[in-house]
């Protein structure tokens, strides 16, 4: 099977200004593909290209299977939905769904047999005669998605759809989305800075800076196995733990030192032989440092650390403590012993560890 | 902090005063609206007035007796220059001048700021700045080139070249307008309009000028006002038969014989105003409309 969206060598400049460098980006049909990164990464400026509203310096885009390159966004078979929503103003609700079928020409009775069953499936009925000003911030949303989803395209896009919306509106449309995916088996490109949409929507992630892409995986891949530094901090929350390390090998595996603030030293033992450098970042999730009681596995290498601040966050409780010099967060049972100021028994799980190159900042193992 | 240490009286006292400012503020505007409206009224009553009353009476007295002999006068056989026919002609030249004049103006300046806001494209400001700049340049600079190209464009002294005129002239302004409003609206509009499949036309007719309602009104009022009101053009790019009415009206107060006519200059004055009037009071109504359209109306 073509990939549904193919982007090759991919340059966007403006003037001199390289936006986009040499992006490289296929899914498959069925795919939901997040692009993520911080603001300025160039991941709007990709999602245009792929929608054809600014055209690209060098390079090709295939949409199922056909060259986009040159074409115009009509003729790309895709829809759009946008940050502001861009719902036509004087237009009602209704006039909003069917102008791309009005434009294209299609007869007015599939227009309202089409609009009414994507009325239906977002629930959206009683507020099709009325103007995109009376609606709120969420039923706007539903009524641009409906935009989209009455063209049945080859290729979603979303761009930052849910960013206006506040923190508890936008979990919920989060789940509509992902379950909208599911239902549909449609295609989609969607641009997020939150980094816990990109995990929870995607089937693959592009994590771009710069105009750069860092890594390309699942979101299970990015998790885990971050390609450099920068994935690492920005994907997770609370963030992976970079903590300097000195690592040295000898036959029985891999052991790691890492400095505690009063000059002593954490010697934890990774059991696999590690081809590393003396110096390494090592990358610890949250939820790797756990108290000793708590931790899953048997691979749990208990040391002492000093807790410097306490931070209950219901589910758990996050203890902040500092590690190589850096602070460290590990992530706690809520009804948790520690207190600040005092030591506390933790529980290092290695199972899942990264080793970054502290120059390049790039992944070891 | 002053609040705080004035006594129950001191606080009367600033009640007094406040209330007192304030009565001579109405009273001070009160002078100054009685003292604008002042010529207006001179004008309408001697219009009603006979030459033997306006002779014989107070310039500021309401008429004895009312007649419509002057207006009538006025309309339909007072003299400009050789001609006797009253206004009346050049009225109707005015408004052949006036409403396809505002209405390509203000079209082809709906359709420049669409562009410029909307479409940018290499240069778009510096076309924009140079428009800008020619909403600045006087009327008198532009007379012989204009006069010249009227010429060799065959349309010198002719309706259509008075068209042309004021739409060359007001696209500065009406361009300015629209411009302004439409950089407001969010880029994202046209962007979804074009992921629709809509072109260049259909998101101008069906998106942005559905929405410039207010827009329009502000600048049809403009362009209505200036256009009406405008003597140079009128007198320099006109000839005998095409005159606008501001022209006529210069005429028949200059070109009177004998006795002066004050009733008749006065009734002249008003028919010639009258039609701005009304564009205000009219398009006025429609401008507190058209802004409260999208959130009333159902």
């Amino acid at each position: 099977m073509s990939p549904i969206l193919e982007i090759s060598n991919l340059y966007k400049n403006y003037g001199s200004t390289e936006i986009l460098k040499d992006i490289n980006v296929s899914i498959n049909a069925g795919d939901f593909l997040v692009l993520v990164g911080p603001s300025g990464c160039g991941k709007s400026t990709l999602l245009n290209c792929i929608a054809g509203l600014e055209p690209i310096t060098s390079g090709t885009l295939n949409i199922g299977g056909q060259d986009m390159t040159n074409v115009s966004p009509k003729d790309r078979d895709i829809a759009m939905v946008f940050q502001s929503y861009a719902l036509y103003p004087t237009m009602s609700v209704a006039k909003n769904i069917t102008f791309g079928m009005k434009v294209r020409g299609v007869d007015p009775a599939t227009q309202e047999r089409k609009l009414q069953q994507v009325a239906q499936q977002l629930q959206i009925e009683p507020l099709l005669k009325r103007r995109p000003g009376q609606l709120s911030g969420g039923q706007r949303q539903r009524v641009a998605m409906g935009r989209a989803l009455v063209r049945d395209p080859k290729l979603f896009l979303f761009d930052e759809p849910l960013s206006n919306l506040d923190a508890k509106l936008r979990v919920e449309m989060r789940t509509e989305i992902k379950s909208l995916h599911q239902n549909l088996g449609a295609s989609m490109v969607y641009v997020t800075h939150d980094q816990i949409e990109a995990m929870t929507l995607a089937t693959k992630i592009v994590v771009m800076k710069g105009g750069v892409i860092q890594q390309v995986g699942s979101p299970a891949e990015i998790y885990n196995r971050p390609a450099n530094l920068f994935v690492a901090d920005f994907m997770g929350s609370p963030a992976m733990n970079l903590i300097p390390a000195k690592t040295r090998s000898n036959g029985d595996g891999t052991h790691i030192e890492i400095a505690r603030r009063d000059g002593s030293q954490i010697v934890l033992k990774d059991r696999r032989n590690r081809d590393l450098p003396e110096d390494v970042i090592i990358g610890v999730r949250p939820e790797d440092i756990a108290d000793p009681a708590r931790a899953s596995s048997s691979a749990g290498q208990e040391a002492d650390c000093l807790i410097d601040v306490i931070e209950p966050a219901g589910a758990d409780t996050y203890a902040v403590m500092q590690l190589g010099g850096k602070h460290v967060t590990a992530r706690l049972h809520a009804e948790t012993t520690a207190t600040p100021g005092a030591t506390q028994r933790l529980s290092f799980d290695l199972g899942k560890v990264s080793y970054f190159a502290p120059d390049t900042g790039l992944r070891l193992n | 902090m002053t609040d705080l240490t004035l006594t129950p009286v001191q606080t009367r006292q600033s009640h007094i005063g406040k209330a007192v400012l304030r009565w001579s503020l109405y009273i001070l505007l009160g002078v100054f609206a009685l003292f604008y409206l002042m010529p207006l009224f001179v004008m309408v009553t001697t219009s009603l007035k006979s030459l033997e009353e306006i002779r014989t009476g107070d310039l500021v007295a309401l008429p004895r007796e009312v007649t419509f002999e002057a207006w009538r006068t006025a309309w339909s056989s007072a003299c400009t220059g050789i001609q006797c026919e009253g206004v009346r002609p050049f009225f109707w030249n005015s408004v052949l001048i006036a409403i396809p004049a505002v209405t390509l103006s203000t079209l082809l300046g709906a359709m420049n700021g669409y562009v410029i806001a909307q479409w940018r494209f290499r240069g778009a400001n510096l076309i924009f700045s140079l428009m800008l700049f020619g909403c600045f340049i006087p009327f008198q600079v532009v007379l012989l080139p204009m006069a010249r190209l009227l010429g060799m464009m065959g349309i010198a002294g002719t309706i259509p070249g008075l068209i042309f005129v004021h739409v060359i002239y007001g696209l500065g302004f009406t361009t300015l307008f629209f411009r302004n409003y439409y950089v407001s609206i969010p880029a994202e509009l046209t962007k979804a309009a074009k992921v629709d499949g809509a072109g260049f036309f259909r998101i101008f007719w069906s998106i942005f000028l559905p929405l410039s309602l207010p827009i329009i009104v502000v600048t049809v009022i403009w362009q209505f006002t200036q256009i009406w009101n405008d003597f140079l053009f009128g007198v320099s790019f006109s000839q005998a038969g095409t005159q606008p009415v501001t022209v006529a009206l210069n005429n028949i107060v200059n070109s009177t014989t004998g006795v002066k006519e004050y009733n008749v200059d006065m009734a002249a004055a008003i028919i010639a105003a009258l039609p701005t009037l009304l564009v205000y009071v009219v398009a006025g109504k429609y401008f507190i409309r058209g802004l409260t359209a999208g959130s009333v109306k159902g």
